[in-house]
């Protein structure tokens, strides 16, 4: 099996982001795995580890997002490939053509593996377009996968608890959510053994993509704008939610 | 005039979902241009009056020749990509639910077109949209070119208004064909009839404090006394087991913004605010007076929830 992970490197969900000029924001805040990508990962190694094969890990983004492939490559994951950006913001369309180009040009994937969406740009799309690209069927907030002979049943969180079975054949593409799995930590044998993987660097200008042909394109970037402090409510349990159904109903106009 | 398309969703037993509204409202625009409401596996006839209403012109049943859309979204989406060229239709929007979004993102990987999914606001005359970048910690806007265009929004983010005409009810027979390599095998309906958090107008929440899964039944006591409204956990109530993942409310669970937000024993970490701060109004019940979230709420109760919930889920039985 060669299964591939697309991952990115995002700011880490504890950090505030604070906007700079038109549509950037200061990097210099910590940086981590996306979230739902960590899922993508473990799930493409306990497949691995079952199969046989090699997981490689690709990534579209500046050169700091090195350190988020390496913390892959600390828990297991074989080699990795860096489109380098000088952007976080590209165009999922563009992201999703420079992840395929790169793949192509590396191998023949039996399973592709992404997270179900970024939380920075949160464009929920590549596992989509990378499927059309690759010509492969595509299911995305999986939350169970289970490996057949030649084919590979998922269930599908669709909302209110509630989730749909589905069968698709291989190769196939899988956007991973929180619960499909227990992602492991890296030991200190991993992180040593991931210095030495094999990560290449390829600029996305070498691929071949026109960069100004983006279909989307952020245009301005503000902080969504911070309540102040509110009422305190005071008295007994009773009396505080008295007062609050009253409030609630007559001045906040919500019930 | 250009045409623009409506993804119509619907519920269970057939009836067009009220989410939806706001969608064709954002459509619509300014007007003067030809609103499709496109319906798959859907009845025109049951849907009509009600999207009508808001502006669908002409309601398009699209179903296939010999294929069964119902259990395939890879079908669901080439068939709608086929409704869309033959209707010449250059813009599409639909709800980024939990369905919508899938089909929504199907449809512009075979389309090759932009797509903006959970947008919160929508200028037709400038081709622009805003949606959340960082869950709620910050604003985007973002501006679509191309021929085709795609784009998703959040329930409940765009009020809807009505704007009646007389829809006529048409059909599309769509030649796609069922490649076998994918299918929907069952439906797993989840334990107890929820609301959907994404989709919901009144979320209650409970923090790690709440203790145990049990303990979640004062939470949905409370919900049911506050009308339609869903029942959310923090990450950390999530973590330590006492809820589901997928009621998980932050930046790495579900992000919402309905007209009320009541969460309990949850003490606002960064995550889970960026999750729910775009609320409309937050209310926040906990024992420690210094919690953070009350620096950033609209009304603060403090209190042990096992106190205050019940007694808030009284105060709302005796008031109705």
């Amino acid at each position: 099996m060669q299964i591939y992970v697309c991952i990115k490197h995002v700011p880490d969900t504890a950090v505030n982001i604070n906007v700079v000029g038109e549509c950037g924001f200061d990097e210099s805040v910590k940086f981590v795995m996306n979230p739902y990508d960590e899922y993508a990962v473990e799930e493409a190694i306990q497949i691995r580890k079952k199969a046989g094969g090699e997981v490689i890990i690709v990534s579209v983004g500046k050169e700091a997002a090195t350190k988020t492939i390496r913390s892959a490559l600390a828990v297991g994951a074989d080699r990795g490939i860096l489109v380098k950006t000088d952007t976080q913001f590209l165009d999922s369309s563009l992201t999703a053509q420079a992840l395929t180009k790169v793949i192509e040009q590396d191998g023949s994937p039996d399973m592709i593996f992404t997270g179900k969406q970024s939380v920075d740009s949160e464009g929920m799309q590549i596992p989509y377009r990378l499927a059309a690209a690759f010509d492969m069927p595509v299911v995305s907030d999986v939350a169970a996968l289970s490996m057949g002979d030649g084919n590979v049943t998922v269930e599908r969180e669709i909302g209110s608890g509630s989730r749909e079975v589905i069968e698709m054949t291989l190769p196939c593409v899988v956007g991973a959510i929180k619960g499909l799995n227990e992602p492991r930590y890296a030991n200190m044998v991993g992180i040593m053994k991931a210095k030495k993987k094999k990560l290449d660097q390829i600029d996305i200008a070498d691929l071949g993509l026109d960069i100004n042909a983006a279909g989307t394109k952020l245009t301005e970037l503000k902080p969504f704008p911070e309540r102040g402090k509110g009422k305190i409510l005071q008295g007994s349990p009773q009396e505080m939610a008295e007062e609050l159904t009253q409030l609630l109903k007559n001045e906040a106009k919500v019930l | 005039m250009a045409n623009i398309g409506v993804l119509i969703e619907t519920s269970d037993n057939n009836e067009v979902k009220k989410t939806n509204f706001g969608v064709i409202t954002a459509a619509r625009g300014e007007g003067g241009n030809e609103i499709f409401g496109l319906l798959i596996n859907g009845s025109g006839l049951t849907c009509k009056d009600a999207v009508q209403e808001y502006g669908i012109g002409k309601l398009v049943e699209i179903s296939a020749d010999g294929a069964n859309l119902s259990s395939n979204p890879e079908l669901q989406a080439k068939a709608l990509a086929e409704a869309m060229k033959h209707f010449e239709i250059n813009a599409l929007f639909g709800l980024s639910s939990m369905q919508g979004k899938d089909i929504l993102a199907r449809t512009a990987a075979i389309l090759n077109a932009p797509l903006t999914l959970d947008c919160v606001g929508v200028n037709l005359a400038e081709d622009t949209v805003t949606k959340f970048h960082f869950a709620g910690k910050t604003f985007a806007t973002i501006k679509l070119t191309g021929e085709c265009r795609i784009c998703g929004i959040r329930p409940n983010a765009i009020e809807a208004k009505a704007g009646p005409c007389e829809a006529e009810v048409m059909s599309f027979q769509a030649d796609v064909q069922d490649s076998g390599r994918m299918k929907v095998k069952e439906l797993k309906k989840g334990a107890s009839e929820r609301v959907e958090l994404t989709e919901a107008d009144i979320i209650i929440t409970g923090g790690r404090p709440i203790g145990s899964e049990e303990n979640f039944k004062i939470l949905h006591d409370c919900a049911e006394a506050l009308g339609e409204a869903a029942v959310g956990a923090s990450r950390m109530a999530v973590d330590s087991g006492f809820a589901p993942h997928d009621m998980q409310v932050g930046q790495t669970g579900k992000t919402v913004s309905p007209k009320l937000y009541i969460a309990c024993g949850v003490s606002g970490a960064i995550q889970h605010f960026a999750g729910m701060k775009t609320s409309k109004v937050i209310v926040a019940i906990n024992k420690d007076p210094d919690a953070p979230i009350f620096a950033k709420c609209d009304y603060g109760l403090v209190g042990d929830m096992f106190e205050v919930v019940p007694a808030l889920t009284q105060a709302l039985k005796s008031d109705n």
